[in-house]
């Protein structure tokens, strides 16, 4: 009777004690794959830089980095030369009177006379320039720190610059830059659309991490 | 080939036209309205300068399909606007014109000037009239001009 007894007890205080432990397992999981997805988790750092570094080639080719400017004026094709005619930035990025941007640049691409197009063209605010007052682009870290700088880049957090990405008209625009004046399509950034809002999500969820400065 | 319907100078203008040629051509060739310069064909100089709603626009590189229905006001238009007369008034008072080629585009993009800075500074004249090009360098009367014109506005 008293072994009965005794074995009465046991068994259910195995299986607490499992079910304890198999808790407690299943928590510490879960932890270890919060930790792992959350922002700033060592685990994605890499993950997130290497993310980064395929954003950086993007924004830092000739269709984005033309119009991310630090001087009163914007640049032009695959060389990056200085706009020509004369065209000044202006007080609102949007050219001055008599010479606005959307002066010549239309609501979508002229393919017709090679003139580029989109819906309110205009210049990236100085805060947002990529490159210095020589006209070189920035280094990594130092564009990566302009991109995430919230005082400087309109106030976006992780997932607006996510959407900005994905879907900004004169960000889509640099993967449907239309014909230049000789009939040539105007050259592409380095990945694909797809692959450059894919890159950015990863950045993202890695906490948008930047590299370190040089 | 397609319609549009065009207004031009506060007119209804009808043309059949090629989607893809420059407004510039349907003013000079579809409605004859010849004021308008072609200089360069590539927005370089200004010459070809129209107001599309209100905005300059080089319409040397603007296709007709692209302008919709925005209004269009030419050289032959711009003496309905006070500031309008006012340029042309200062441009007669100081002689302005030599071979006169570019002048209508100096006068558009002048008035798109004053219009939107009534009193600019000797930067402002510089910077917005700097991409309209004269081969006779009548820079410094354009400038007196739009000086004058700017003291008459109110």
């Amino acid at each position: 009777m008293l072994s009965n007894s005794r074995f009465s007890i046991r068994i259910p205080l195995v299986i607490l004690i499992a079910t304890g432990t198999w808790i407690a397992l299943a928590a510490s999981v879960a932890i270890d794959s919060r930790e792992s997805k959350k922002p700033n988790g060592h685990g994605n750092r890499a993950d997130g830089l290497a993310a980064w570094q395929k954003v950086y080639s993007v924004l830092t080719s000739p269709r984005c980095i033309n119009c991310h400017t630090a001087t009163n004026y914007p640049q032009q094709g695959d060389d990056r030369h200085r706009h020509f005619a004369h065209v000044m930035r202006g007080p609102e990025g949007k050219g001055v009177p008599g010479l606005n941007c959307i002066s010549c640049h239309q609501s979508e691409n002229a393919d017709s006379t090679g003139v580029p197009g989109g819906p309110n063209w205009h210049l990236a605010p100085l805060s947002m320039r990529w490159q210095d007052a020589n006209d070189r682009p920035l280094p990594s870290a130092a564009v990566c720190r302009a991109i995430t700088d919230r005082s400087r880049n309109e106030n976006m957090d992780g997932q607006a610059l996510l959407k900005h990405h994905e879907e900004a008209a004169l960000v889509l625009w640099a993967w449907r830059p239309g014909l230049r004046p000789d009939g040539s399509m105007r050259t592409l950034p380095p990945l694909s659309h797809a692959e450059f809002v894919a890159a950015t999500r990863n950045w993202v969820e890695a906490g948008m991490p930047c590299p370190p400065p040089k | 080939m397609a319609t549009y319907q065009l207004n031009v100078n506060g007119q209804r203008k009808q043309v059949n036209v090629d989607p893809s040629t420059p407004l510039l051509w349907v003013l000079r060739e579809e409605l004859k309205m010849t004021g308008t310069k072609y200089g360069c064909g590539i927005s370089a100089c200004g010459a070809c300068t129209v107001h599309l709603d209100g905005i300059a626009t080089r319409s040397c590189v603007v296709p007709v399909s692209l302008v919709g229905n925005r209004s269009i006001v030419t050289i032959e238009g711009i003496s309905s606007d006070p500031v309008g007369r006012a340029v042309q008034d200062a441009w007669v008072d100081k002689d302005v014109v030599q071979c006169g080629y570019c002048q209508s585009g100096q006068i558009m993009s002048a008035v798109a000037l004053l219009k939107a800075t009534p009193k600019p500074t000797e930067t402002n004249i510089e910077e917005s009239m700097g991409g309209n090009l004269c081969r006779c360098a009548t820079y410094v009367r354009i400038r007196e001009a739009i000086n004058t014109a700017s003291r008459q506005l109110k």
